[in-house]
């Protein structure tokens, strides 16, 4: 086998279809994106996620050309949004569950809308509704009014619609609330279908288990990144503590016999929460704390079935990654920042 | 970045689909100008034929009998009812069985002979049109009434023309009740009070209730003890008392400021208009029944908005509108509260004369509360 | 164990422009007292109509639904009396303060005005919004707004709370906290807790969960239970080419069903000890790379659909054919 042979390259790297640095926007004295900074690579499908109001929303549409940050810069396939939008915007993609659809609109008007807005000739337009119509599974229902097609439906043709055009990079704004799982899983492989051909797609989304099928997830908080790498890698280094789950016939003795150790101190305990019968407590070291709680079990004659150490979701990650260490006098973790209780 | 033809194609083409399928709003806009066009052609005039007319013929003669025939074959006026006296003519505009008087003095032949008749004429200065109407057209068939007589004079006589006297044997005076100097915002400021009454009520009433409904918040209210007469009542009464404080105000502006004449009773005023703020409260809550979203409560307002201003008797005297837009008037409780506000405050005259009306608009508000009510269910649907 | 809610066969039918809609399709259901009680389903299936039939708020079209004994069209207002609700689109009065809603609530429950001068801190604190009293409704966070409307639903001290999608878009500190306090609730007071939700991960909540689906139960059960309903243990990989692999293991013995997750294949087997090298063997034969087959555990969203299908499946017989 020889061994490959350095060749010096003579162009620079391709640039990554999107790169974000330094992305700040102020409203007024609300800092709604603080000092943001990833990059996307081609292809990839990276996830967005973090709550309502986190800032997430603010940063798409800074990306989309639709609002110019306060400070920093991105670049979507090369252009600046904010300064050729236009451009940039023929060559991206972007859909959004609510917005997206003409609801008093046939599907074939729908798409026609689309192509024709985004420059087909007729003929492409043609060639695409049968495309799409096909990707989504609407043959026979083209001539249906989008308000009277059920939700999986409505999100593919969403989809179509967004890539008529066929664009490098696709934003995908909370594509899948609340539709039935299955939808969302085909949903989800026609992203990936999409990806395997180098189409780069940024999904943003508060769904913690929708962040999962991502390959790579950012988080943001109050508006600022919090942490960002695969889900896998997320939870093997973001979390705080590992989770407990107790089963027990009596969970209430369970509960109020760890919440007064915890406000006692006497085992430091991150989290201890009532999940249907069973109780999750959430510890530095399992294997050190699940013999402490075995006592306190013990001395105070409570029965516990099992203690078992489990692995953690994406939220406990999320909720890990922007609280800081629970103090014991009040119920939960708290924010890192301030709660300032206004809504946007 | 230049605009291409290709994309605004497509816009107009989207636009115009969906506005093709939005029927109401396609209602809207084909519908309401026709009825419009119908109403303001057929309805609307501003000349009133048909006076109901009060005659007091005290001469009994034929002449007396010529001149009333002209009056009624001019169709200006009505020959409404015979009454015995001035005293009496006057009582019958006060209780608006007629709008206006004719009283023919006794020995009315032997004045014409002598060339110095007198005809009163007596009309409604709460009504304008009628005082425009029945003043022009009185004095001009009394004119041509005096040039025929007088040419059928020089027929007998044989005279030449010159040697008759300038002035015609018959002269009118006429003499404009309650509001003698005609100032025409005393017409119109009793009507006008009514109308902002009504179009705010209507249009607060609907949009309070429909506004609930939209955003959601009427389904976290349902969900306790509360009982359906309870949240309407809730939400009508701090719109009653806002509405009366507003029609204090115009009030005492129109009064103190403009100057306008108020010449009955208060008190009877204040409790007819609260009478009339609640059944347009309850049109409202009729509104509301039907329209689901605000801005649909807000386009049926406007409708009963422009019918009530061309149909109520504010702008368009009423008696001269044909049978359908009179009907139309006569279902909105605007038409009823003018009568009442004009008789009060302009004639001066009280519950006597006005009971009828007054009864209607109890009528209304109860039916209207009635159906709101049974509409209002504990459940959503 | 004592029923709190309760509904047999329960129908509600609509209709629409394209004739008569079965939102509610014979769905049964038990919730016992002191029970967290989840309803899961998409938007669509059913879940909003069937709390507002059985609180009284839509009129049932078929079969009987109760809570505490109440029947929900007789006795509406005995109901309203004791069950705390928080609709969809709770939306509270946004222009008045966190203390007026209060006050306004508890009053329409009938409280005189020392009961609530007791009450309403006791709940603003237990709601952590002590702080916020003179703060009006529409300027809160969307987390404090639902805690807002919780501790207006729990004034009267209601045996029963229903909630409709109470943490939809909530920050996931905030919905943490939100189950936190109705754990609390349940712990403390024995208050019996309905809860429809369309996040599949919220099952882990509860007692006992409803999978709905077009208007119908497709499994009632603690999640444990539903889980094992599905057959098999779950295996996970990621093929090189998505569409080939599909068709390579779908059919294969033992594989009792395949589900696509992204760019995963999950199959469910009978035995991963046998069949993770026959999966294996048949990728290989075909030419087709993946990553290590992994063993992984059963989610509510995998059991929702395994049951969606094998409904799917057990229906006609012209399905069957296909």
């Amino acid at each position: 086998m020889k061994a490959p042979i350095q060749v010096a390259s003579a162009a620079p790297a391709p640039e990554a279809p999107i790169v974000v640095n330094g992305l700040t926007k102020r409203f007024g004295h609300f800092t709604a994106v603080d000092n943001i900074s990833f990059s996307v690579s081609s292809g990839e499908v990276f996830g967005w996620l973090g709550p309502n109001g986190a800032g997430k929303t603010t940063t798409i549409r800074m990306l989309l050309g639709l609002m110019r940050p306060t400070s920093g810069s991105a670049r979507v396939l090369g252009f600046n949004p904010a300064t050729q939008t236009k451009a940039m915007q023929a060559k991206v993609g972007y859909m959004s569950q609510i917005f997206t659809l003409y609801n008093d609109l046939t599907a074939r008007e729908n798409i026609r809308f689309y192509g024709r807005v985004y420059g087909l000739s007729q003929e492409e337009v043609k060639q695409r509704q049968a495309e799409i119509i096909h990707m989504a599974g609407l043959e026979g229902r083209e001539n249906t009014l989008t308000r009277d097609l059920s939700g999986g439906w409505k999100q593919r043709l969403a989809l179509g619609c967004a890539i008529v055009h066929r664009p490098q990079v696709v934003f995908l704004d909370e594509p899948t609330a609340g539709v039935d799982p299955n939808s969302r899983r085909e949903f989800w492989g026609l992203i990936y279908a999409m990806s395997k051909k180098g189409v780069t797609v940024l999904v943003t989304t508060h769904y913690m288990d929708e962040a999962e099928l991502c390959q790579r997830v950012g988080f943001i908080s109050q508006g600022k990144l919090v942490a960002i790498d695969s889900p896998a890698k997320l939870k093997q280094t973001q979390m705080r503590g590992q989770v407990l789950e107790i089963h027990s016939p009596t969970p209430d003795l369970v509960m109020r016999a760890l919440q007064n150790a915890r406000q006692a101190k006497a085992i430091p305990l991150d989290e201890v929460a009532l999940y249907g019968a069973q109780i999750h407590a959430v510890v530095p070291d399992a294997r050190q704390y699940i013999k402490s709680i075995q006592r306190l079990f013990e001395s105070e004659n409570i029965q516990a079935t099992s203690i078992e150490w489990i692995a953690p979701t994406l939220e406990d990650v999320f909720i890990s990654s922007v609280t800081r260490p629970a103090d014991p006098a009040q119920n939960n973790g708290v924010l890192r920042e301030t709660v300032t209780g206004v809504s946007k | 970045m230049p605009m291409r033809i290709q994309r605004l194609t497509a816009l107009i083409r989207k636009e115009t689909t969906q506005l093709l399928r939005d029927r109401r709003t396609l209602m809207f806009i084909i519908a309401l100008p026709l009825i419009e066009l119908f109403l303001f052609a057929y309805a609307v005039s501003l000349t009133v034929y048909h006076l109901p007319t009060a005659i007091v013929d005290q001469s009994h003669d034929s002449q007396s009998r010529a001149f009333i025939q002209a009056l009624v074959s001019s169709t200006y006026f009505d020959e409404t009812m015979v009454a015995g006296s001035e005293a009496e003519a006057q009582q019958a505009i006060d209780a608006g069985q007629v709008k206006a008087g004719v009283v023919i003095p006794p020995d009315f032949a032997a004045d014409i002979e002598r060339g110095d008749a007198n005809v009163l004429i007596l009309l409604d200065g709460s009504d304008s049109f009628s005082v425009q109407s029945g003043y022009s057209a009185a004095s001009s068939i009394a004119q041509s009434f005096s040039l025929s007589l007088t040419a059928e004079k020089v027929e007998r006589m044989g005279t030449a023309l010159g040697n008759i006297s300038g002035t015609p044997p018959i002269v009118t005076s006429t003499r404009v009740l309650y509001n003698p100097d005609m100032k025409d915002l005393w017409f119109i400021l009793p009507a006008i009070v009514g109308m902002i009454i009504q179009t705010l009520a209507v249009a607060q009433a609907a949009l309070i209730v429909v506004k609930d409904r939209e955003i959601g918040t009427m389904e976290q209210i349902l969900v306790t003890p509360v009982r359906p007469i309870e949240l309407i009542l809730g939400k009508m009464i701090p719109l009653l008392g806002i509405i009366l404080v507003i029609t204090a105000i115009i009030l005492g502006l129109g009064v103190f400021w403009f100057g306008v004449a108020f010449q009955g009773s208060l008190w009877l005023y204040f409790w007819l208009s609260l009478l009339f703020i609640g059944s347009s409260l309850g049109l409202g809550l009729l509104v509301s029944t039907v329209a689901k979203t605000q801005r649909q409560a807000q386009q049926i307002s406007m409708v009963i908005m422009l019918f009530s201003m061309l149909l109520s008797g504010i702008v368009y005297p009423r008696n001269a509108m044909p049978l359908i837009p009179q009907a139309i008037g006569d279902l909105l409780p605007l038409t009823y509260f003018i009568r009442l506000s004009r008789g009060i405050m302009t004639k001066g005259v009280g519950l006597t004369f006005l009971w009828q009306d007054a009864l209607v608009l109890v009528g209304y508000a109860v039916v209207v509360l009635l159906v709101a009510a049974a509409s209002f269910k504990k459940r959503l649907d | 164990m004592e029923i709190a809610i309760f509904a047999t066969d329960l129908v509600k039918t609509f209709r629409t422009r394209k004739g008569p809609l079965n939102a509610v399709d014979g769905l049964s259901l038990e919730v016992g007292r002191g029970e967290t009680y989840g309803l899961l389903g998409p938007d669509g299936a059913g879940k909003t109509t069937t709390t507002r039939v059985i609180l009284g708020l839509l009129t049932r079209t078929a079969g009987k639904s109760s809570i505490l004994g109440f029947d929900s069209m007789h006795d509406t207002y005995a109901i309203r009396e004791r069950v705390g609700y928080i609709a969809q689109q709770f939306v509270l009065p946004a222009d008045l303060t966190v203390i007026e809603n209060m006050r306004f609530f508890a009053s329409v429950q009938g409280m005189s005005p020392e009961m609530q001068e007791k009450r309403i801190p006791e709940l603003l604190s237990f709601a952590g919004l002590s702080d916020f009293t003179r703060r009006l409704a529409g300027q809160l966070s969307g987390g404090m707004k639902k805690k807002l409307a919780l501790a207006c639903s729990l004034i009267h001290e209601p045996q029963v709370v229903m909630l409709d999608e109470p943490t939809l878009g909530v920050d996931p500190v905030s919905r943490r906290e939100f189950w936190n306090l109705l754990g609390n609730l349940r712990a403390e007071k024995g208050v019996t807790i309905f809860v429809c939700t369309p996040y599949m991960d919220e099952a882990e909540r509860c007692n006992r969960v409803g999978l709905i689906y077009s208007g119908r139960l497709i499994a009632s059960d603690s999640p444990a239970a539903i889980k094992r309903q599905v057959k098999g243990h779950l295996l996970e990989l990621r093929p090189g080419r998505f569409v080939p692999a599909q068709a390579a293991v779908t059919g294969l013995p033992g594989v009792l069903e395949v589900q696509t997750y992204g760019d995963k294949l999950h199959l469910f087997v009978d035995n991963v000890a046998q069949r993770r090298p026959q999966i294996a063997a048949a990728l290989a034969a075909q030419d087709i790379s993946h990553d290590e087959i992994r063993e992984v555990e059963v989610r509510m969203e995998e059991a929702y659909i395994s049951l969606v299908h094998r409904r799917e499946q057990a229906g006609p017989e012209e399905r069957k054919a296909a």
